[in-house]
């Protein structure tokens, strides 16, 4: 017995000349949040698509719980999707929604009942059996599509960005709130988000895609710290970018122009003379370092405050190129006097400077 | 401000209910008082419920009503059975690019009239015409067969007629009907069958019941197809009202008549609709 | 330049209207106003004709409906006129003084007066004349010589009639009995009609269908899908002289013979043009104009003359003299009989 839940194999997926999904390999654990992060039209939804059985793929395999479900249909595979618009039956009340698939199973009535007013009880919505979909909010009707999938216990829960459609506020508690669920009910859940955020506080694993193919497959904190990919270290968090080109290998240094010069750490094989991208993440800029910090120093010129609460940042240019470079700004009163147009000496970390 | 308001929605509704009043509730109403009406032996008109007693005591008078009824039933029914396949395909499963042109296709038959049409039909359809001759030529019958004059192939007329008007109202519903809750359907276990009778027919009840209604009552009122394409025994309740009214000079049996088809018709459609426990105003929207 | 144009063909239309002000209205047969003679009497009076098809019973429902306005002139049959005038009022008397009657055969213009007399007044003028009978394909129904062909088991499914009043006096001859005698003792008329109506009612299968429009049986006849017909003998002639095979047959127990004539309705407007149009009409070389196109036989003195020669073939081949003794003439029809004949006639198109 393995202890994965979901294997896929090399999987392949063509629309006619264009390649949406391209040999993807991974493999859920059971029992864990694992979340797909990548842009719009990166191919998110189609995969998810193939693992539902709604599309076949070109090549690889699907394998659930150790068995290729190649060829099944959705009807018959163990896994269960909430769409990207919920796809509640609008004629029908939440209880016979949820209802819905286990009356598939021939389930006898009066135990179905029973597992539908539980599994309400689960998402917090006792008492909402009888209410039409079109009376519910945005976030009651998210929890009736949870529940509608999870009271058939599939073997793993799809989500297509299920949360899209939520204002800001609704999305942060449902976030939290869905985390809280998958620990409960021990389901793995397959998760695919546009929104590293979501991603990064629900999963256990993430994979970023690109282009139909996956970039990095590792846990949260790990895509953030050590991105294997210019693309990674891009897409999840912020980060400032520059042209950079190696001017030594041992110890590594990069120059972004004529009189600017980086320690910085190498993520793949580049050599003396490299173009390269140097990145630089807000949070890891230090505003007044200390006189003997060994770390990269600079100076930099206030362009703008952009004030957003704990995510304040400082829009400067560096020295007197032009070179914008945004900067966490802690809000903690001691950067309160900082004003456009004011000089700040500013320094940031060897280890903090990945190159790709 | 509320008095211009006012002022506005009687200047628009004037018309309406001209319209209303004029085209409508006034010709019933004389047609009811004809109705109500019979000549005695001295031939003056008195008042007198006899028409309508004719009508349920004579059983052939019934009787035409029902046989009526119940094929214009059973038209209703073969309609939606033929165009939802027709109106589905053209939704769910031809690319947007097609299904415009293929409803336009759907369209070209209503361009000609009606009378247009049933010629047609007949031209295919008669002993000497266009079936039984590739029949022949093929070699698959010996002698013609007369496939006219006939209930069956006044029940085929009365469908084709009716086609548009189940088609229409049946396309639009199903496109209102997304496609993910099909999906949804079937991913939660449901096999094709449950997901038609669970999901894709009470969504789009309401475009069926005024497709329905339409085809009901078109095919209740109709005259020339059964007419045309009908056999030896296909009186057709609205040619008995014809008869009374031109051949037999009754005026007054003739519009008890035409007020028993519409009462009985309307009843009929109430029933319908207590049935299946829809209403009618959303059936409309 | 495109401007002006438009401005010229819109005077020009107005003033080609107001020239043809003056139109007729004629309610009438199919080929009763054929479209040479129309345009000849546009062209010698000025006058639009504008005609409407119909047939005898929508002709009164028509005139009952307006009280005997909307047309100027229409052509019921003769028997169909006095009882619907006693009740319904449709038509104006004739003024004889206005219709050129040496133009007429004075034994049909008198016999029409007859009929057509309500209260002392006459309300109509001959026009063509003709027989319903039976139209055969000799060859392929040799024996069909009387109406009871069209209830003879050899035909099946090769005959066709029409579900109208005609065929129930035809049926009711054909056993021997006399309607038309009838036609004055309601009760005994009832029964002698309810017999016909089991009569057609038993052999109903044999039937192919109820014609309701003659080019449609013309062409089922024409195709061999009808063998045994009844109707009128001008159909027979025109079908003859494409297919010798088929003949108009007149049956031994008596073709029905009908006078069609001109009538005038009550409210018509353009009075004065409708007597120009009778007169036109009954001029001999138009009046036989009409019968050589049509083949009914015409009220018209003089046309003998400008006849073609087959027209009287045809007349000589179908009419014995004896025949001809045995055409039974319809009298008018009282009141209430079509009522009768309404329910008989639903009854048989009801029957399974
Ligand atoms: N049926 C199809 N035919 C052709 N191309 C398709 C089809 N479905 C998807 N694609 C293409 O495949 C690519 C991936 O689509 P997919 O729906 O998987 O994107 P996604 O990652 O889910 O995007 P989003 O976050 O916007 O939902 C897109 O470029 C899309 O245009
Ligand atoms: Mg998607």
């Amino acid at each position: 017995m393995s202890e994965y839940d979901l294997e896929v194999e090399n999987l392949v997926r063509d629309f006619a000349a264009f390649r949406a999904v391209d040999h993807v390999n991974f493999k859920v654990e059971k029992g864990s949040f694992f979340s797909i992060l990548g842009p719009s039209g990166c191919g998110k939804t189609t995969l998810l698509r193939m693992i539902a059985g709604f599309l076949e793929p070109n090549a690889g395999d699907i394998r659930i719980r150790n068995e290729s479900v190649l060829g099944v249909p959705p009807n018959l595979r163990p896994v269960n999707l909430i769409f990207q618009h919920l796809s509640l039956f609008p004629m029908m009340d939440v209880k016979e929604n949820i209802s819905f698939g286990l009356k598939r199973r021939k389930i006898p009535q009066s135990t179905i009942d029973k597992q539908v007013d539980s599994i309400l009880e689960r998402v917090g919505l006792p008492e909402y059996g009888q209410k039409k979909i079109n009376q519910l909010s945005g976030g009651q009707k998210q929890r009736v599509a949870i529940a509608r999938a999870l009271v058939l216990e599939p073997s793993i829960l799809l989500l297509d960005e299920p949360l899209g459609a939520l204002d800001l506020k609704l999305r942060e508690q449902m976030k939290i709130e869905l985390k809280k669920l998958q620990q409960q009910v021990g389901t793995t859940f397959v998760y695919i988000t546009h929104d590293q955020s979501e991603a990064l506080v629900m999963s256990d694993q993430v994979a970023v895609m690109d282009k139909g193919a996956f970039e990095q497959i590792d846990t949260p904190k790990n895509l953030y710290a050590h991105p294997k990919t210019g693309f990674v270290a891009n897409f999840i968090g912020e980060n400032n970018s520059f042209d950079a080109t190696v001017s030594s290998s041992d110890p590594f240094r990069v120059k972004i122009n004529s009189d600017m010069e980086f320690n910085a750490r190498a993520m793949t094989g580049l050599s003396t003379g490299a173009e390269c991208q140097l990145y630089i993440r807000p949070e890891s800029i230090v505003i007044n370092p200390l006189q003997n910090e060994p770390m990269n120093k600079f100076s930099v010129t206030v362009k703008n405050v952009l004030f957003d609460g704990a995510n304040t940042k400082l829009l400067a240019t560096i020295g007197d190129t032009g070179q914008e470079i945004m900067a966490a700004l802690p809000q903690d009163k001691r950067f309160d006097h900082i004003q456009p147009g004011e000089r700040l000496n500013v320094g940031v970390y060897d280890d903090a400077c990945t190159c790709f | 401000m509320p008095y211009a308001g006012r002022l506005t929605l009687y200047f628009f509704l004037t018309p309406v209910l001209l319209w209303l009043f004029l085209l409508i509730v006034i010709p019933h109403i004389d047609l009811f008082v004809i109705s109500m009406q019979v000549e005695n032996d001295d031939g003056d008109m008195v008042w007198s419920l006899l028409n309508y007693q004719a009508f349920f005591e004579e059983k052939i008078y019934w009787m035409t009503f029902v046989r009526t009824a119940l094929y214009a039933i059973l038209t209703t029914l073969l309609t939606f059975i033929i165009t939802f396949p027709v109106a589905f395909y053209i939704t769910k499963v031809l690319s947007i690019k097609y299904s415009g042109f293929f409803t336009i296709l759907l369209l070209v038959p209503f361009w000609v009239s009606e009378l247009v049409r049933i010629y047609g039909w007949m031209i295919l359809l008669r002993e000497s015409g266009v079936f039984n001759h590739f029949l022949l030529q093929l070699g698959l019958i010996d002698v013609p067969i007369e496939m006219l004059y006939n209930d069956i192939s006044m029940v085929m007329g009365l469908v084709y007629t009716s086609m548009l008007f189940m088609v229409v109202p049946l396309i639009s519903s199903l496109e209102g009907l997304d496609d993910s809750l099909i999906e949804a359907a079937y991913d939660l276990g449901a096999s094709k069958p449950v997901i038609f009778a669970k999901i894709v027919i009470p969504y789009i009840l309401p475009g069926i019941t005024s497709g329905s209604i339409v085809v009901f009552m078109l095919t209740l009122g109709n005259y020339l197809t059964p007419n045309l394409m009908g056999g030896k025994n296909s009186l057709w309740f609205t040619e008995q009202i014809y008869n009374e009214f031109i051949a037999s000079f009754n005026w007054n049996q003739g519009a008890a008549f035409g007020f028993l088809l519409l009462v009985l018709s309307t009843f009929i459609i109430w029933l319908g609709l207590k049935l299946t426990r829809q209403n009618l105003s959303r059936a409309l929207s | 330049m495109k401007m002006t144009g438009i401005i010229t063909a819109a005077a020009l239309a107005v003033t080609s209207v107001s020239v043809s002000a003056e139109t007729l209205k004629l309610l009438t047969w199919k080929g009763y106003a054929p479209k040479a003679l129309v345009e000849k009497f546009e062209k010698q009076t000025g006058i639009d004709v504008e005609v409407t098809y119909s047939n005898n019973e929508e002709m009164i429902a028509k005139l009952r409906a307006t009280r005997g306005s909307g047309f100027d002139l229409a052509q019921p049959s003769q028997d169909r006129i006095s009882s619907v005038q006693a009740k319904y009022n449709i038509y104006q008397p004739m003024d004889y003084s206005k219709i050129k009657t040496d133009q007429i055969i004075a034994s049909m213009l008198t016999a029409v007066k007859n009929n057509t007399n309500v209260k002392g007044k006459s309300y109509a003028a001959p026009f063509c004349y003709g027989t319903s009978g039976l139209v055969v394909n000799t060859k392929a129904a040799p024996d069909a010589k009387d109406y009871d062909a069209l209830m003879d088991t050899n035909y099946k499914g090769r005959i066709s009639y029409r579900l109208k009043r005609p065929t129930l006096i035809a049926m009711a001859f054909a056993k021997g009995d006399d309607p038309f005698a009838k036609y004055s003792d309601v009760d005994a008329y009832t029964e002698l009609m309810e017999g016909v109506g089991e009569d057609l009612i038993a052999s109903k299968h044999l039937v192919k269908n109820y014609w309701a429009n003659g080019d449609a049986l013309l062409e089922l006849m024409r195709n061999g899908e009808v063998n045994v017909a009844m109707a009128w003998d001008n159909g027979g002639w025109k079908l003859h002289e494409q297919n010798p095979d088929i003949d108009f047959v007149a049956p031994t127990s008596g073709a029905l013979g009908w006078i069609d004539t001109f009538a005038i309705p009550a409210k018509a407007k353009n009075v004065e043009g409708a007597y120009k149009w009778i007169n036109f009409m009954l001029e001999p070389e138009n009046a036989a104009y009409f019968t050589n196109q049509e083949k009914y036989g015409t009220a018209s003195n003089g046309a003998n003359e400008f006849l073609e020669p087959k027209i009287k073939a045809n007349f000589e081949r179908s009419f014995s003299k004896a025949d001809i003794d045995n055409i039974k003439w319809y009298p008018p029809v009282p009141a209430k009989l079509e009522s009768i004949e309404g329910k008989i006639l639903d009854k048989v198109k009801a029957a399974n």
